[in-house]
């Protein structure tokens, strides 16, 4: 699971503090092209999110301009730059799923956690997303959750698979 | 394998080889218990635990050796596990089940038949692969150890004939005779377009440049296929030993397997075999005592489809928005970092080292005129056993449905099958009995895609099926070409219009004109087919179109808005829904 950055260090720690395991793995990738995806993977897999701030860290590392780092993070949407809960559940609506009662499945789960697509719950712990096949086509409907899947998911069945996180 | 020991020469392949092949020779059985990710969610794990502990009971370690699959292919019957070498299928297992299993099977001998496949239609157990409707009729190549082979081990790869269609090449054949030899197997690219692979490498080859690359494309974008995830799970040596056969074919140096993010499974898999590739020589410097220096770099994608067309994956790997590139250049005279490039999709490496080892023409007479060799079919959707296949091209749509997969499911009737992808388009029953390959699916409307079928039957409304196809084309537009960004959102804009019940007359010939446009128009591949959908529905289901429009009638119930509105409609005093609302066109 993803460290999350604590707000009230950000007063207390300077940039280079607060982000010194990513500028460790910048220094890693000096001198090999293309690595900017790879490090905002690393980067998202660290502090759980990509805050500007963070964009502009890594864009001065690389000697970039923040405009282009900020629009790859933004092109890509396994890329985050809002903070996202501690289990994020994917709802697969790949052709196979959405045939098969993912849409049904969505809908429970939106109604379950009282948010919409894109949203966290307040208290932190769910993000909903929705996810174009995930490879389980077989077996619809699918959601994943925190890269887990859950495969033949009955939309009745959600609150056991919620229950079984934590 | 001695921990630590390289390969540097075939004779020490052919060592290792012999070596496994002694170490095996004690056991009596195999057990394949599959590992893939469809059945690690149905508890896979569980009952491979379960297995180890009933063997170590049983005392049965020397006995049988447990080997950890990729996909055996039933996903729809997980967790499976097949003991050979009778070649018995177990379906549907739990930890529970094991103890007796192992029992009976293992220790007595016997098979315990009410644990193994069930027919619906026969409406009995069939225990014998073999014999299993299923699987009989298979011929898998690309697939060959999939299902086997415990798909974290270098040796069990190496003991099937493993990286001697590399060595062979490396060390015997000039780059063009390997180059001729893909060739003349008439392999075409399993990727969607199905380009002559042997002539997309003589490009390459023939294009001079000291650094040049290869990319494994394992991106699968299209929803409903699941071929590469499970050869990269279940068999990721095989993607290893394509890539090296292809990079000394055109002289490429490193190599790049763009996975996308949605399989970490996969991404794991293979990035254990390059390890232990690299440790064994076969990756690195002067690989196998030669001068051939070869390694490769795992990219994971980060979700957007647009990145398995082949311009915007290399535009990914440089770090860039997954925005296509205009065609010329073609990526085998400047492709990642301007240098030649080769690219392949997943399946289509999996097939080079088999029509290497066994020769061109074994592998083209498989298969049709149009194309050779044999295909990955991932079926899905509303069959009684859905799952992985591979069989000949030229296979009928008929014989995969009732024959392979053994019918509809609950009776019902089948309506279409959608094949490549949300811009792809649908088989009608009419065309059940077409022999499939790359032209003949074009001849009837569609493409081939990946070779993924998703099945649909009577309950399907073929207009909220459009909608969600629609929905998919827009999103992943990369928004570079105005046709294709404003168009798609247009004709989503009139579909979801019909499936509230606001479809007015003009609407299809418009969405049809739309469409036209936007194939026209737009740069990329993406573009050129979004429309397809909808125009093979419209071809095929027009009548559901008008039924919507004109009747506020949704025959499978599923467009429940479309219900209320009609039921509105007719309601006496009340004022007509459909007149209240506001086009938003
Ligand atoms: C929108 C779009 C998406 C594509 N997605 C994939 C994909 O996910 N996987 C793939 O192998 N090819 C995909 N392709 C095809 C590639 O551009 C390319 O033709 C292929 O990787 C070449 O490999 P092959 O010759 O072995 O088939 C896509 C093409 C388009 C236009
Ligand atoms: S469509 Fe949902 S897993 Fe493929």
């Amino acid at each position: 699971m993803s460290t999350m950055v604590k707000p009230c260090k950000c007063a207390t720690e300077t940039k280079e503090e607060l982000y010194y395991k990513i500028s460790e793995i910048i220094e890693d990738y000096r001198g090999k092209e293309g690595s900017l995806i790879p490090i905002l993977h690393i980067a998202q897999g660290i502090y759980g999110y990509l805050t500007p701030e963070l964009l502009q860290f890594i864009a001065e590392k690389l000697d970039m301009p923040f405009s282009k780092v900020y629009g790859v993070a933004t092109f890509y949407s396994y890329f985050t730059i809002t903070p996202r809960g501690e289990y994020t559940i994917r709802v697969c609506l790949g052709t196979s799923c959405y045939l098969q009662g993912g849409k049904k499945v969505l809908a429970q789960l939106k109604k379950q956690l009282g948010i919409e697509i894109g949203q966290t719950t307040p208290d932190g712990k769910y993000t909903l997303e929705v996810v174009r096949c995930i490879g389980e086509c077989g077996i619809a409907p699918n959601i994943s959750i925190n890269n887990t899947s859950f495969t033949q998911v009955d939309p009745d069945k959600i609150g056991e698979i919620l229950e079984s996180l934590s | 394998m001695t921990k630590g020991m390289r390969i540097r020469n075939l004779q020490e392949l052919e060592n290792v080889r012999k070596q496994y092949d002694e170490k095996q020779k004690k056991y009596q059985y195999r057990v394949a218990v599959c590992s893939g990710t469809g059945c690690i969610s149905s508890k896979c794990e569980d009952v491979r635990d379960a297995l180890l502990e009933a063997i170590d009971k049983n005392g049965l370690a020397e006995k049988v050796f447990v080997s950890c699959t990729g996909c055996i292919g039933l996903c729809s019957l997980g967790p499976l596990m097949a003991v050979y070498p009778e070649g018995v299928l177990y379906t549907e297992l739990t930890p529970e089940l094991i103890p007796e299993i192992v029992k009976s099977h293992l220790v007595n001998g016997e098979i315990k038949t009410e644990n193994t496949y069930f027919d619906v239609k026969k409406k009995e157990h069939v225990p014998h692969i073999n014999d299993i409707d299923f699987f009989k009729d298979q011929v898998r190549i690309s697939l060959r150890n999939c299902g086997y082979i415990d798909c974290t081990s270098l040796e069990e790869y190496i003991a099937r004939d493993g990286y001697q269609a590399f060595a062979r090449a490396l060390l015997e054949m000039k780059p063009a005779e390997v180059v001729r030899e893909v060739k003349s197997s008439g392999l075409r690219g399993r990727g969607g377009a199905g380009f002559p692979t042997g002539v997309k490498w003589e490009s390459t080859l023939n294009t001079p440049g000291k650094e040049k690359y290869i990319i494994c494309n394992a991106d699968e974008g299209i929803p409903g296929s699941y071929m590469d995830k499970a050869l990269l799970e279940g068999d990721p040596h095989t993607i290893i030993e394509g890539m090296l056969i292809g990079a000394y074919a055109v002289g490429a140096t490193s190599g790049y397997a763009y996975i996308r993010a949605e399989y970490p499974l996969a991404v794991e898999r293979l990035d254990i075999a390059i390890n232990q590739a690299r440790k064994a020589g076969l990756l690195g410097v002067n690989i196998l005592g030669s001068r051939f220096d070869f390694d490769i770099e795992i990219r994971t994608g980060a979700g957007a489809f647009i990145c398995g067309e082949e311009t915007a994956m290399l535009q990914s790997i440089e770090g860039l928005r997954g925005e296509p590139r205009q065609k010329p250049p073609l990526p085998t005279e400047s492709g990642l970092f301007g240098k030649p490039t080769v690219i392949n999709n997943v399946e289509t490496l999996a097939s080079i080292p088999p029509i290497l080892l066994n020769g061109p023409a074994w592998y083209s007479a498989f298969g049709t005129e149009d194309t050779k060799g044999t295909k990955i079919f991932s079926l899905s959707g509303n069959m009684v056993n859905n799952g992985l296949i591979e069989v000949p091209m030229g296979v009928t749509l008929r014989k995969i449905l009732e024959e392979i997969s053994g019918g509809m499911k609950d009776n019902k009737t089948f309506k279409a099958a959608q094949t490549g992808g949300p811009s792809g388009g649908c088989i009608t029953s009419e065309f059940l009995d077409t022999p499939l390959d790359f032209s003949s699916m074009q001849k009837i409307g569609t493409i081939m895609g990946s070779g993924d079928f998703v099945v649909m039957d009577e309950d399907t409304c073929m207009i909220d099926m459009v909608k969600y196809f629609m929905e998919f084309v827009q999103e992943e537009s990369c928004g570079r070409c105005t046709s294709c960004r404003i168009g798609t959102k247009r004709m989503l804009e009139i579909i979801e219009r019909i499936t509230l019940g606001e479809g007015k007359e003009g609407d299809v010939e418009l969405l049809e004109e739309l469409g036209y446009t936007i194939q026209e128009t737009s740069a990329c591949g993406l573009g050129q087919t979004a429309p397809n959908s909808v125009l093979s529905t419209i071809r095929y289901f027009r009548d559901e179109y008008n039924e919507h429009i004109r009747n506020k009638h949704c025959r499978g119930g599923i467009c429940t808005d479309l219900a209320q509105v009609s039921r509105a409609g007719k309601t006496e005093g009340q004022p007509c829904k459909v007149l209240q609302l506001t086009t938003r066109r």
